[in-house]
């Protein structure tokens, strides 16, 4: 009788070293605006050719979040540059960042530009890799159920496993 | 980007993709989509209106390792011809 000793196999690798470039972004804000910066690097870069991941933490996770990715919101308060100017004692009036969203959805309509999902989409279809950060669906109580199809859950050292990979690393 | 006229008359397209109106990404995009439904060494046709493309479309074609055989700025538009490469 032979003594079988059975190993956990290695984890394996999150990814292996690409053959073609890659792109890893993190997508840390949850609000409208913000949401649009990753979408589009990342459906970008797979248009390229390249591999593309975005690793969805905090905030962020909101984008990939079923009930929240058609409600992210724009900020009328302490944004400036945003899409209604107003004071800051204004902007926290009720209403003023529903209207500042209403006037962003208007603008990106207007130029013909997708919605949130529709840009979820477009990078699933050519193969962006979705991470959602393992730490805020703790911290905040999301579940996996709660998230579109298709993320990996990822930690921290799996996410900086594949970045370290990349040829081009940003934090949005 | 070199603004190269287009005059060579024999190029034929084997597809042909109208981007007008649309901004970045969604030329690149659509034109990705577009060149993966065709064979290496055939060529699209491309009509961007978003300024950016003058730029975006060669170093897209640099990075997926097709060509640019011509581009054109006509202004308010640009045209393109891209041969698909074999890398791609």
């Amino acid at each position: 009788m032979t003594d079988v000793v059975h190993r956990a196999a290695p984890a394996p690798a999150i990814e292996d070293e690409p053959s073609r470039k890659r792109l890893a972004l993190v997508a840390s804000k949850g609000t409208l605006d913000q949401a649009y910066p990753p979408l589009i690097l990342a459906s970008t870069a797979v248009s390229l050719g390249w591999e593309a991941g975005i690793y969805f933490t905090f905030y962020g996770l909101d984008i990939l979040h079923q009930d929240r990715f058609n409600k992210l919101k724009v900020a009328s308060l302490a944004n400036p540059a945003g899409p209604i100017q107003l004071p800051n004692l204004l902007g926290a009036v009720p209403g003023a960042t529903a209207a500042a969203t209403r006037v962003m959805k208007r603008w990106m309509n207007d130029a013909r530009m997708p919605e949130v999902s529709e840009f979820l989409d477009m990078c699933r279809e050519l193969g962006v890799r979705f991470f959602a950060c393992s730490t805020t669906m703790g911290v905040m109580g999301i579940d996996e159920s709660d998230l579109i199809e298709g993320c990996d859950i990822a930690g921290a050292a799996a996410f900086l496993d594949y970045a370290a990979g990349a040829d081009v690393q940003l934090f949005v | 980007m070199t603004q190269t006229p287009i005059t060579q008359t024999e190029i034929t397209p084997a597809a042909s993709l109208d981007c007008s109106g649309l901004l970045c990404p969604l030329p690149v995009y659509k034109t990705a989509l577009a060149l993966g439904n065709l064979q290496p060494g055939e060529v699209l046709e491309l009509i961007t209106t978003d300024p950016g493309a003058l730029e975006d479309i060669p170093a897209m074609s640099r990075q997926r390792g097709d060509t640019v055989l011509a581009g054109e700025d006509r202004g308010s538009s640009q045209r393109f011809l891209i041969e698909k490469g074999t890398q791609t």
